[in-house]
């Protein structure tokens, strides 16, 4: 096993009084201003300040690196209260907590922590640079050269798709150190990219069906040139375990994400349902109403018993491959169906953009697509039981 | 200058309240609790008063069980300096409160002690009053706004049909509205800090003061419902309608 630092995480009292200050801050702030967000499709830099002062980009950080160091199950539990209001609001801080800050402390040199670690616990937004034009999940497909200088790496290739790009001060990029492609992935090698490095443009932010305020873009690079010291943990090859390493902990926050939701839209659907009358009654007390709203709690419970067992198993310090891309997988696809519902229980008012119903519906659609589609997941659980089958686990 | 600042633990205020079936109190088993409202805006005008540096230390105290000590690291977190927990775990009466409260003033000596102007579970509003009476300190209840000088506070007070201002000598009591302020979340970063700050642990017996209870709650029940209404198309049809119903002879 790798060092990993598996500290048992905040204590339980301080963590209570956190969660408890968050769902207030999400109550009074973070979705009252979800109007303002969804209108200038940005994070209003109001809110910004405000969830830097809270102490949300720092949440996975060591104390020591000035965060709060929380635990996988602790940290979840934040971004499934964050996730109950609209998506833009963990996407601006999920690639920091989550991916790199996930790589930095597994892969990071000490003088790597030590230089991005309290800048990202400050509030610096963060990118994760994996998929590209031709690329997504088959690393053999990947473009993005990194070659070898006296000064130290040149990058060249292009990353798409790439959240928070408009907006970030640093990015992880994959690239590749080896022309040929390597068993293990060992042509993969993964950089620490400041993004006002010359050669490293961003493009236009994408527009996109839903998630208003979540930027996303290409990060191009074009001759940029970073510092030896750039390499992830100074070692090449090793960027590819580090980035699937990271999808784990990743997935377990869109999972996360998708279960805030879909209690988001259950909420509103139940509300809804026994305020609309119909033939004389509420909605809600007709059984096929009913049908919907039951199916969309037990499949939530489901879920949440999915992502709080992948956390346990996560804090005990075991690889969850299987276990955090089936809660994202399942937890995904629950939120979609959940979303769909509400759409359904409001009838003709779930399709009007006066109601919540269909902004839910469109937000919703890309739980089940980054972060490894669930299509991707299918593959990578089926691999993962073929290979422990034929290891005799 | 020293603020004390007496926070109450009570039942959340987004909770819907139920009566126990044997009507003997509100269901408080798995409720989740939180600071009152009222208090949480007098911590944050407290520690407004150090941010600006009128105030020099705002110590927060608690009369209840042991998890009030939860209420106060919150009120520490939000950036009071200490904390002192009086440990009690039977019903606290206003006036107990306030005897605890003025034992509490003469031992701490604040400049300025600011209180909820009530608590958001019996609704009493009367500590702050007889705090100030046991102490022969002025008094400005109700405030929407609090301006201490050097020798003297001045309280905008919201009264009925306006707004009431009153300048009193210090020490004062000052109990807090709505309108005063919004107070702030406690940040992440200010919880763990919060964690270092100290808590005195106390008893009433500590202070010598007696806090069993001089009430006897008789029957605790839910307000009655309300019937719907009914549309009159005359004055004549509104005095039938009254008179059939007993309401007037």
């Amino acid at each position: 096993m790798p060092a990993i630092s598996h500290h048992n995480g905040m204590d339980e009292a301080s963590f209570t009084a956190f969660a408890d200050q968050l769902d207030r801050y999400v109550r009074d702030r973070l979705i009252p201003a979800e109007p303002r967000m969804i209108e200038a499709n940005a994070v209003p830099a109001d809110i910004l300040t405000e969830m830097r002062d809270m102490g949300l980009f720092g949440i996975t950080i060591p104390e020591d690196y000035g965060g709060a160091g929380l635990n996988v199950s602790q940290y979840v539990e934040t971004i499934r209260r964050l996730a109950y209001a609209a998506p833009a609001y963990r996407s601006t801080i999920s690639i920091g907590v989550g991916m790199v800050t996930s790589a930095l402390k597994t892969g990071g040199t000490a003088a790597q922590k030590q230089r991005w670690l309290p800048q990202l616990a400050a509030g610096m937004i963060a990118s994760f640079g994996l998929t590209e034009p031709g690329s997504g999940s088959d690393s053999a497909a990947l473009q993005t050269r990194a070659v070898r200088t006296a000064e130290g790496y040149v990058l060249n290739g292009t990353k798409r798709y790439i959240t928070n790009a408009p907006n970030a001060g640093l990015a992880l990029i994959m690239a590749r150190t080896s022309a040929e492609n390597l068993p293990r992935n060992a042509h993969i090698s993964a950089f620490l990219v400041p993004l006002d490095t010359p050669g490293v443009t961003v493009g236009k932010p994408d527009r996109k069906m839903g998630q208003a305020g979540a930027t996303i873009a290409d990060i191009i690079m074009d001759d940029a040139t970073i510092p030896a010291d750039a390499l992830l943990g100074e070692v090449e090859g090793k960027g590819f375990e580090h980035a699937m390493r990271s999808l784990d902990n990743g997935r377990l926050s869109v999972a996360a994400a998708s279960v805030g939701y879909a209690r988001r839209a259950l909420d509103t659907a139940l509300s809804y349902a026994t305020e609309r009358k119909a033939f004389g009654e509420p909605i809600a007390s007709f059984q096929l109403i009913q049908a919907m709203l039951a199916d969309s709690r037990a499949e939530l419970y489901a879920a949440e018993c999915m992502i709080a067992d992948a956390c346990r198993l996560a804090d005990e310090g075991r690889r969850t491959t299987i276990e955090a891309s089936a809660a994202k997988m399942f937890a995904s696809e629950m939120c979609g169906r959940v979303v769909d519902r509400c759409v359904q229980i409001h009838g003709g008012a779930g399709y009007l953009s006066e109601y919540e119903a269909e902004r839910f519906f469109r937000d919703a659609r890309l739980y089940r697509i980054y972060e490894g589609t669930t299509q991707i997941l299918q593959l990578l659980i089926a691999r993962n039981m073929l290979k422990e089958f034929a290891a005799g686990v | 200058m020293k603020i004390l600042v007496p926070v109450k633990r009570v039942v959340d205020a987004n909770v819907k309240v139920r009566v126990k079936p044997d009507q003997s109190g509100v269901e408080l088993a798995n409720v989740k609790m939180s600071m009152n409202p009222f208090d949480e805006i007098s911590v944050e005008e407290a520690v407004r008063l150090k941010e600006k540096g009128v105030a020099t230390e705002v110590v927060v105290v608690s009369v209840g069980p042991a998890q009030a000590q939860e209420t106060l690291r919150t009120a520490l977190a939000m950036g009071a300096d200490r904390g002192i927990l009086v440990t009690t775990d039977g019903p606290t009466e206003s006036l107990a409160v306030a005897k605890l409260l003025a034992k509490i003033v003469a031992e701490e000596a604040p400049g300025l002690v600011i209180l909820g102007k009530q608590a958001i579970d019996d609704d009493a509003n009367q500590t702050g009053q007889m705090l100030a009476a046991l102490l022969g300190w002025g008094q400005g209840t109700f405030a929407s706004k609090v301006e201490p000088t050097a020798d003297t506070v001045s309280v905008t007070r919201e009264i009925d049909g306006g707004l009431e201002t009153v300048e009193l000598k210090l020490p004062a009591v000052v109990t807090t509205d709505l309108r005063l302020n919004e107070p702030r979340y406690a940040s992440l970063p200010n919880i763990m800090k919060a964690k270092a700050k100290p808590i005195a642990n106390k008893t009433p017996a500590d202070y010598g003061v007696d806090v069993t209870p001089r009430l006897t709650t008789l029957k605790v029940t839910e307000p009655p419902k309300r019937s719907a209404g009914i549309k009159v198309k005359t004055v004549d049809e509104l005095i039938e309608k009254l008179k059939n119903s007993g309401v007037i002879a």
